[in-house]
């Protein structure tokens, strides 16, 4: 059963209550909230998700509700608990929705050591996969979600999940993250992308999240051979620069943006090199979307058999 | 509110089985066992059981993860002792670990899937102010720039303010003694010293230490019971329960002698509480014919229900599933039996309103604090 499967209704409920427990990629959520903006934002965002049968484990329980006391009416304000606990700073009630995204990232990379966590996008054509990871600003997401929006399939935009065993990265098919410009950006790029409502002065300054298409939510469960790792840089004005990176740099580079490379250990170093061994890498610098897309057609078309 | 649902403790109750756990019920002893920081000491247990196969599935790989972060922490404080046996070699003074790192150096049963928070040390008394030094030298500096704090715990406690190295971020509590002084369970630390065992050398010369089996049950109540927060209460009480099971299977006079010690160093009524928690969560008992000399450590009657009762909420896990108004009143109170019997009253009343004064007339940072 999927979320859509549910009404309005009964999707609100569920997190007024029991809680709404959904499955995205190996990850289940159980979400208790009782802020309207969450249950919109949910309902909207993860309608093609699965729902968890009641005899599923679910892997990490939280909630997301207005911080009470006299907070509730003066500058009010939204936390988020985790097995009862406050890991962050309550943020403005206004930023409930990505701050609920921003803990279900937490949830993951601060707990999970049996796969190596890159901080990067991740996309797949062909069960050939790219990661692209990037420092904040880089435009990593915007790239993720334009790519997403012409034939490459998500699999994550922020959290590159590497088996430790095989070496295949696997999907979450979560929303995909957008900030300040590149909402507009992506609206005129592809008018039917759907969005949710912006949360605006965050940290990260004004913030929205697009929906991830429905077939790639069906699809989340599909992994993927890393092939390519490209580091993007969005310069404006520039042309598609795709230049190869070293992979040694690579290396590092990825490790140092990892969430647990340093506590794998041997085995996160093994994993690793072994998949930069395997992928060519690139820096790529470009100012336009349909550039980039043209690019990373070649890239595929480059390395078909 | 429904009743608590404490899950966690009865798993160690001896003798122990696989319990007859649900999918929910996993869900929130994993949980439970998170915010008591007992998640690796309940993968070791499952291990320990051999019932990986009847987790639900996706649960046992949270439980392997921690394992995980474990085995990287024992590497990292065996490394961080071997500094800190090197940075102390020349100084006339053993370095005695305390709880996590002496279990893990020693090999004994509570290091078993145990996290590790700060290394704590204990050094003799009259060459602190060199340790402090040398430890500098080595790097660890105290982030405690307040005058007061760095009074407070120079005149009072039985600890240093905590060391944090430079580079790598580790932090170091140096200790004279295990208990405070101005505390009514006071404890010289010059008591302590005689008896404690080297270890092997590590890489580097240098005298590291253990406190003796006895002193290390002594200090485990003593601290259990002087804390004011009972977060990993139950984790200290099962570092307890080991080592006691450890004593009594491998000393022949275990028990006589532990009661003997703990009238020698005055700290009986720890050492009751302590006991009484034991069990009745785990079933751990002195022998029935020491029950008559056991009964000479017990308190008033007033006290001892006072103190089950409110020891029995506070032990509970520090989870949504247990919070009631019981538990947190249990909590509270013991946080301010903590500040009554470390010090005398008119001590707390100095340093209460002292910290009331500094809250609410900060003075200006001559140094401010160092962001790392």
């Amino acid at each position: 059963m999927l979320l859509r499967d549910l009404t309005q209704r009964e999707c609100t409920l569920r997190l007024h209550g029991a809680g709404l427990a959904l499955r995205t990629g190996a990850y289940g959520f159980r979400i208790r909230s009782r802020m309207s903006q969450v249950a919109q934002g949910l309902w909207l965002l993860y309608a093609h998700h699965p729902l968890l049968a009641d005899t599923d484990f679910v892997d990490f329980d939280l909630s997301l509700d207005r911080v009470p006391g006299i907070r509730r009416w003066v500058r009010p304000q939204a936390q988020f608990l985790f097995d009862g606990d406050s890991p962050f700073e309550p943020l403005p009630a206004d930023h409930a929705y990505p701050l609920l995204e921003w803990s279900m990232n937490w949830c993951i990379s601060a707990h999970v050591l049996d796969t190596l966590l890159l901080h990067s996008a991740v996309i797949e054509r062909e069960g050939l996969a790219v990661i692209l990871p990037a420092p904040a600003g880089s435009g990593k997401s915007t790239l993720c979600a334009g790519l997403v929006l012409r034939g490459w399939r998500l699999l994550s935009d922020e959290l590159g999940m590497v088996s430790l065993q095989d070496g295949s990265v696997g999907a979450l098919a979560r929303p995909v993250s957008l900030k300040n410009e590149s909402l507009a950006v992506i609206q005129r790029f592809e008018p039917t992308a759907v969005f949710n409502r912006v949360s605006v002065g965050t940290s990260k300054g004004t913030v929205t999240h697009m929906q991830a298409p429905a077939d790639h939510v069906a699809r989340m469960d599909e992994r993927a051979r890393p092939r390519w790792v490209v580091f993007p840089r969005y310069v404006a004005g520039s042309p598609p620069l795709l230049q190869p990176r070293s992979r040694a740099d690579s290396v590092l580079e990825l490790g140092r943006n990892s969430f647990n490379y340093g506590l794998l250990g041997p085995a996160g170093f093994e994993t690793l090199a072994d998949m930069v061994e395997a992928c060519a890498c690139f820096d790529f610098q470009y100012s336009s979307l349909d550039d980039a897309v043209a690019t990373f057609d070649q890239l595929l078309r480059a390395a078909a058999p | 509110m429904t009743a608590p649902r404490d899950l966690l403790s009865p798993l160690w109750r001896h003798p122990r089985r696989a319990p007859p756990f649900s999918v929910r019920d996993w869900e929130l002893v994993i949980g439970q066992a998170r915010r008591g920081r007992l998640l690796a000491r309940l993968a070791q247990h499952v291990l320990d059981l051999d019932i990986v196969a009847q987790l639900p599935a996706g649960a046992w790989q949270h439980l392997a993860s921690e394992l995980v972060l474990v085995q990287r922490q024992r590497a990292a404080v065996q490394w961080e002792v071997d500094c800190i046996a090197r940075a102390l070699a020349h100084l006339d003074t053993p370095v005695v670990l305390l709880k996590g790192a002496a279990y893990l150096l020693a090999g004994l049963p509570p290091a078993r899937g145990r996290v590790f928070n700060d290394i704590d040390i204990l050094v003799d008394k009259r060459q602190i102010a060199l340790v402090e030094a040398a430890l500098m030298a080595a790097g660890w500096i105290s982030h405690e720039r307040d005058a007061y704090n760095q009074r407070y715990y120079r005149t009072w406690m039985h600890e240093l303010p905590p060391l944090t190295h430079v580079t790598r971020q580790s932090v170091i509590d140096v200790h004279h003694t295990i208990t405070p002084p101005t505390s009514r369970f006071a404890v010289d630390g010059a008591l302590l010293l005689p008896h404690v065992l080297p270890l092997q050398p590590l890489q580097q010369a240098g005298r590291v230490a253990v406190l003796d089996l006895l002193d290390m049950v002594l200090h485990s109540a003593a601290h259990l019971f002087g804390e004011g927060e009972f977060d990993h209460g139950l984790r200290d009480l099962l570092d307890m329960d080991d080592l006691l099971l450890h004593g009594q299977a491998t000393w022949p006079d275990f028990w006589p002698r532990l009661l003997d010690r703990a009238d020698a160093l005055g700290l009986q009524v720890p050492l009751y509480h302590a006991l009484v928690q034991v069990q009745r969560l785990f079933g751990t008992a002195p022998p029935p014919a020491l029950a008559a000399r056991v009964r000479t450590l017990q308190p008033s009657a007033a006290a001892r229900w006072a103190m089950g009762w409110a020891l029995g909420q506070a032990l509970q896990p520090k989870h949504p599933s247990c919070d009631s108004v019981a538990s947190a009143a249990a909590r509270f109170g013991l946080y301010v039996r903590s500040h009554w019997i470390r010090m005398p009253a008119h001590l707390v009343a100095r340093h209460l309103l002292r910290k009331a004064w500094m809250r609410a007339f900060p003075t200006d940072d001559p140094n401010p604090t160092l962001t790392v």
